[in-house]
Formats: C-alpha cells, structure tokens, sequence
C-alpha cells in the first residue's frame, strides 16, 4: 500500500498542473454548450463554433486546451485529522510545478519583474502562489491548481471606495471594469468580485471567486442577488465572445465577501478567461490521490 | 460578410477587399511574433533577418520542443495584440507587413497604418489553442533562438482560422463598434440598479 508522503505531494502538484491545463472542468464545457446554443449573432457563434471544436480537439489528441500556460496558483485545505508539515508541503508543490513545466514539457510563463529573465520552470520568488485554508473534522489535503492566464488577469482592478459611495459604486466598478476588459480577457469567462476586508484580502477573495463552479452561488442571498443583478447587467453590454458582439458576453459573475472596517468600502475584480481551467485532488493518509475539479 | 481563403504573401488588393465581419482562412506562411521579438527589432534595432513583405504576423509565444535542428509544435496560441500596439504602424510602413492576427484587437495608430499602408487585423479565437496547433503543418524556421520563446517563428499553416476581420483598411474597427454600443445601454443598467452616476 502506498502511504502519504511529500514526495506524493510533489508527483501530485506536476500531475494537476498538466491536467489543469488539459482537462476543462465539466461545468465549464456546460456553460459554453449552453451559450453555443442561445447565441444568435453569426460572428459569435462561430466563435463558440471554434471554442467547442478545441474543447473536444485537446481532449482527443492529449493537447494543451490554451498556449498561455499561466502563473501557478494552488489552493490548499488542510484537513485537521491530516497532520502535516506546510512547509514540507510548500517545497513539493514548487518541485511539482517546476517538474510539470519542464520534463512535459510546456513553456514557462513566469519572468523576473524587472530584468524579465524567464528560468522556464514557471516558478521562482514568490511562486507558486500558495493560498492556504483548513477544513475541520476531514482527514485528507484538498489541492486546487489553477493556472492563471495573463490576458485576464491583466484586466484585474482593485479600488478603495468609502462608505458614503455605497454599494452602487461597487457594482458600477465591476460592470465598468468589465467593459473596459473588452475583449482583452478572452470572453465569456467567470468574473470574480471580491467585496470587504482590506486591499489584499479583498483581491484574494476576487480571485477565490473566479475558482467556484459554474452554476453555484454565495451562500448568503444578500451577495446572490447582487451576482445575479451583475450577471445579467454585463450581459446586457453586448459585447460577445472574443469582444466582437454577442449576447453572451459572461459565463458567470461570482461575489466572495468579508466584513470590512467601518471607513473602508473596497471592491475588487479578477477576470477569468472562458477556458476557466482548474483541477482539485484530495490526497489521503493511505495515500489514494482522488482527482477532480 | 464574406469569406475568403487567402494564400501568403498577401497582396494590397486583397487586403483591401476585406471589411470587418468578413472571415478568413489562410494558406501559406505565417509568422509568430510578440512583445520582446518586437522590442530587439524596432528598439534595440535588430532588422529581421526574413523579408516580412506582405505577411502576416500572429501574436504568440509557443510551447516547442528542440529535436536535433528541428522545432516541434507542442502548443501553439495567440496572445493579447493591445500590448504589442505601437510596433504596428512601423511593421506595415517599413516591413510590408499586411495582416496582423490577434486578440483584443489594436488602438487609433494601427488602425490609422491599416488605412495608409492596406493592412488589416484578423482577430483569432484567443485560448482555442489546440485547434489552432493543429492547423500550424511546420514550425518551418526560429529567427532570433536566443529569445524563445519570444523570437520569431516561420510557420507554415493550413486551413488556418477561420479569422474574423475586426479592423479593416477602410477605418472599420469592430471593437470600437461593440464597446460604442455597450456604452449606449450603461445608463439604463445604472438606472435599474438604482447607482448613482
């Protein structure tokens, strides 16, 4: 029997990477069937024509789904009946990602901020970036990798709003933002909205947001409702896929939340691009990897 | 909107024929192109060493793997064209370049070059990848290696697209033309969600 182990780690984090990468969640392909279908524009259902065809394309030949290999985010819960060493944890998925970019080999996307060196392993300082989180009473360690593509998240934007502006003024920003993305992010993708806490958690919680299902909601109605107001008003814009007109212009607008201090009211946004990629796996003490999405 | 099949070197006639909507396949040869391969050329005055008349550039940075002398394709996508904007008028005006291939479409300058010189910007389905590998035949030849996977990549294409045209060399700019629009329908969401403009 196999046994939990960081080298188990490791071989897992490559493994996620390569099938982030590959493998499109099946809500995902959902969603896109399903704005194929209601699109009525020429232009944007060929578009949706050509979507689905690389879909089915990266699945049948063993393909990378998008060129753009993207920085290396993984989501970690670790489980309270699961003792183990974070920073053990830490090294293997560096490792992991490193090993996925070069013995698949696919390109490095990551670079050095100012000589802008790329040591092709898509890692280096800072990254992968690492989002750690603990679930009570499970005995595994849950891993999501995303590989997050620049096109999108170049059209990230953050502001700190003041109390008197409301919550209009959020949802202005996002659908401002969103215009303003164009047809920069590959459209339709998820939209993510971070509303509360301070300017770094409120960016962290945008990106938590764009990692959710398709078809799920927050769990208070109160930020439902203001994803269901968001979803449609971006989709009225027109805008389409690729930004060249459509009535599908997202697949999905998804709001994370905290309490925030009564003089701050900030907002954020990260975008993600329709092939909204992402694999989960859920590592046991007996060492049984179950992977999904 | 009209289809044409278009065999490389393209020429000004038929570069000029397009009006944005129309969709395009391409024949022939390609080249692969972006941020630091447009930088050694123009800033740090590099001359690319293949004729670039009446060609088109795609805007990617492709996944490939080096056997012996050769370059095979593993992933070959397009990336975003507003960065690489203020390398447009000088590719058309003193390199012959005719068709720039995208996504998120170009600025005012390119637009203005696309009129001046007949150039045009065919926009790709940006994150369609794998569909779009498949219809590069050939990583023919890498100009300037050093920068991979950045340099500049001879590709040989089939059945390449379908491209729409999203900015024509009448002044046509489709995007320009979908965020109009979009910005005539923003007072009746703020209003029916009560925001304050």
């Amino acid at each position: 029997m196999v046994k939990f182990s960081y080298q188990l780690v490791e071989d897992t984090a490559k493994e996620l990477y390569i099938r982030a990468l590959k493998i499109l969640p099946p809500d995902v392909r959902e969603a896109l069937k399903k704005a194929y279908a209601k699109e009525t524009n020429p232009t944007a259902k060929e578009i949706f024509k050509t979507i689905l065809a690389n879909v089915d394309v990266a699945d049948r030949e063993d393909m990378l789904i998008c060129q753009d290999t993207g920085l290396p985010i993984y989501m970690v819960k670790i489980g309270s009946k699961f003792p183990v060493d974070g920073a053990q944890i830490a090294a293997a998925l560096k490792e992991g990602a490193k090993r996925a970019t070069q013995e698949y080999p696919f390109r490095g996307s990551s670079t050095h901020p100012v000589t802008r060196v790329n040591p092709q392993t898509s890692v280096g300082e800072g990254l992968p970036i690492i989002f750690w989180d603990f679930a009570a009473n499970q005995d595994y360690l849950d891993i999501l990798m995303v590989p997050k593509g620049s096109g999108s998240e170049n059209m990230s934007a953050m502001k700190m709003f003041i109390p008197a502006d409301g919550v209009g003024a959020l949802k202005k920003f996002v659908i401002d933002t969103v215009l303003n993305s164009g047809a920069n992010p590959c459209p339709p993708g998820v939209i993510g909205v971070g509303i509360g806490g301070t300017a770094d958690l409120v960016t962290k919680l945008a990106k938590e947001a764009i990692v959710r299902p398709i078809g799920s909601h927050n769990h208070d109605p109160l930020f439902a409702k203001i994803e269901d107001e968001l979803y449609e008003a971006i989709n009225s814009l027109g805008f389409g896929p690729m930004g060249l007109g459509g009535s599908v212009s997202t697949l999905a607008v998804h709001v994370e939340w905290a309490h925030t201090h009564i003089t701050l009211n900030p907002v954020a946004v990260n975008t993600q691009c329709w092939p909204a990629r992402r694999a989960r796996a859920k590592i046991y003490p007996d060492g049984r990897v179950e992977y999904g999405f | 909107m009209a289809t044409y099949t278009l065999t490389t070197p393209l020429t000004e006639e038929a570069v000029r024929k397009l009006r944005v909507r129309d969709s395009v396949i391409l024949e022939g040869t390609i080249f692969g192109i972006r941020d630091l391969t447009l930088i050694h050329i123009f800033d740090h005055e590099n001359a690319p060493p293949v004729s670039l008349q009446g060609s088109a550039l795609l805007h990617t940075a492709p996944s490939l793997k080096k056997v012996g002398n050769r370059w095979e394709k593993i992933c070959i996508g397009t990336t975003t064209s507003g960065r690489m904007d203020r390398f447009t008028p000088g590719l058309m005006e003193w390199y012959g370049v005719r068709a720039i291939i995208g996504k998120g479409g170009q600025y005012e300058g390119s637009l203005e070059a696309m009129r001046k010189f007949g150039g045009c910007y065919l926009a790709i389905v940006g994150g369609a990848a794998a569909v779009e590998t498949q219809q590069v035949v050939e990583v023919e030849k890498v100009y300037f290696e050093e920068l991979h996977p950045e340099a500049l990549y001879q590709l040989r294409v089939k059945n390449f697209g379908p491209l729409i045209v999203a900015m024509d060399s009448h002044g046509n700019d489709l995007y320009s033309e979908v965020k109009a629009q979009a910005e005539k329908k923003l007072p009746e969401i703020y209003r029916r969600l009560r925001i304050a403009t």
